[in-house]
Formats: C-alpha cells, sequence, structure tokens
C-alpha cells in the first residue's frame, strides 16, 4: 500500500482546519456549489472558495475550473484511503485503554481497593 | 467516563505520539506494561485472541506475541526492550511479521500526576512515512473500517 506522500500531507493539512473539516462533512451528504457551502459560516465567499481550492489541492474534492457555480464533489476514495488508518489507529488505541483501565480496575478490586500511592 | 486519548500524527514526519491519562497510581500502570498475565487483558484487540510467547520487560529483554482474529489468519508481533525503568519509562522496538524489517522504535513515558494519577505518554518513530501508515494499520486489523457513516461520524465529531 503505497501512498502518495505530498497528497497525503497535504490532505492532512488541509483536514487541520475545523471549517475546511465542516465543508468535508457537509460534502460527504452530496455536492454543493460554493454559495451552498458558504451558507453556515460567517465568513465570506471568497474565503470559503479559498477553503475549497486548499481542499482541491490535496485531491480530496474536485470540481471544474472555470464556472463558480459548478457543484463541489468529494472524492470519497481519497478521504477514505486518508483516514482509514489513522481512523482506525485511534479507535484500537481508544479501546486498548479502556480495556487497561479495565484490568487497573480489575487489579485495585483484587487488592482490597487500597490504591494507596507510595511511589 | 474514560480519560481521552490525544493522539498526534504530525505531517511530514514519520511519527505518532499519544498521551493518556489513567485513574490509577503510576506503578499499577507501569505493572499492567510488564506482567504478561495483565498484558493479554488489554493489548489485544476485541474479537482476537492474544496469545504470549514470551515477555520480558527489562532492559535487553525480548517479546514476542501473536494476535489471531476469527479468520484464523495469525498476527505476530515482537521486539525488544531497550531500555525499561520501573514506574517511569521505557523504549522497545517493533515489528509485525507481516511487515517483517519495518521496525518501529516506541518511547513510553510514565508520569505520576500525584493523587493516585497517571499520565502515559508514548512517541512512536518509523522508518518510513509509508512504514508509519501501513504499519498503524496493519497493527489494527482488529476492525474493519465501516467507510463512510463512520468517516462522517468522525467529521462531525471533529467540528466540535
Amino acid at each position: 500500500m503505497v501512498h502518495d506522500d505530498d497528497q497525503l500531507d497535504s490532505a492532512f493539512l488541509a483536514l487541520a482546519d475545523p471549517v475546511r473539516r465542516r465543508i468535508i462533512a457537509r460534502l460527504s451528504r452530496g455536492p454543493a456549489t460554493v454559495n451552498e457551502l458558504a451558507e453556515p459560516f460567517a465568513i465570506t465567499k471568497q474565503a470559503v472558495s479559498k477553503h475549497i481550492q486548499v481542499l482541491e489541492q490535496a485531491g480530496l474534492v474536485t470540481r471544474t475550473r472555470d464556472a463558480q457555480r459548478r457543484p463541489v464533489h468529494l472524492d470519497p476514495a481519497r478521504l477514505e484511503a486518508l483516514t482509514a488508518w489513522i481512523d482506525q489507529y485511534r479507535l484500537v488505541r481508544e479501546e486498548q485503554f479502556r480495556s487497561l483501565d479495565a484490568a487497573l480496575h480489575t487489579q485495585a478490586a483484587a487488592r482490597g481497593t487500597q490504591a494507596k500511592d507510595s511511589s | 467516563m474514560s480519560n481521552a486519548l490525544k493522539l498526534s500524527v504530525p505531517e511530514g514526519l514519520p511519527f505518532i505520539d499519544f498521551e493518556r491519562d489513567f485513574d490509577f497510581p503510576v506503578a499499577d500502570v507501569f505493572r499492567a506494561h510488564k506482567d504478561p498475565a495483565l498484558i493479554v487483558q488489554w493489548l489485544g484487540p476485541r474479537g482476537m485472541s492474544m496469545e504470549v510467547d514470551h515477555y520480558d520487560f527489562h532492559t535487553g529483554g525480548s517479546y514476542s506475541y501473536t494476535h489471531t482474529g476469527h479468520d484464523g489468519v495469525p498476527h505476530v508481533f515482537s521486539g525488544v526492550f531497550h531500555t525499561v525503568r520501573e514506574n517511569e519509562f521505557a523504549v522497545q522496538t517493533f515489528e509485525f511479521d507481516g511487515y517483517p524489517d519495518v521496525v518501529s522504535i516506541e518511547f513510553m513515558t510514565f508520569t505520576d500526576l500525584g493523587g493516585g494519577r497517571t499520565r502515559l505518554s508514548a512517541h512512536a518513530v518509523y522508518p518510513s512515512m509509508e512504514a508509519r501508515d501501513g504499519m498503524a494499520q496493519s497493527g489494527m486489523e482488529g476492525g474493519v473500517s465501516e467507510g463512510y457513516e463512520r468517516l462522517e461520524e468522525l467529521l462531525a465529531g471533529a467540528t466540535v
């Protein structure tokens, strides 16, 4: 599984911004125009266009070059490839540590709950 | 309420960092990393059985364990403990037999937060970006991606 590192990096960078994450979340429900995407935000349409450009450069969304009115589409495969591993990693780690919590509980209970910290 | 996992995946650097607090004294958390009988209680992904071949959590020690999923396919993980300092710090290597020779190094710091609480901080270094992404994924084969819905959930969660 070879990833294009630069693309992956730019995609991570693109998703580091909360506005862009919300745009992606909106697009995951279907294509939308820039106007529609700008609606929920208290920022200018130009600013939203900028965000879309960043997402486009990261390969996360596509649209036609010339017309502003053409809807923006999410590239689901791209996003999947990007989020799958880290998403998975997080879920498994979280689960692991919840299990560790439980194991620690069991240990503490077995000792008779005296969780005295002497170190 | 479980404590939140703070996970950080830097851009352009093959690292993974995470931090997790525990409502237990540092000696307990350390022991849970040291005692194989405890390790098997938490290290394996859900739905996979875990079998420890050996697990010697001491400086110069080594380990090897196998996760087996319902498909019966074994995933063997092994490495050495380069440095282990009681209740304080450990450096270990990590290798998955599905990616032989692609070895990562994990630095783990156990911090006593006082009041019977502990912070576990880990810094993992991979030989390449590809190794980081591939290994993180391969080590996590316990779950299968549910795809789109979960992705949306993830993004929705990220906007809060």
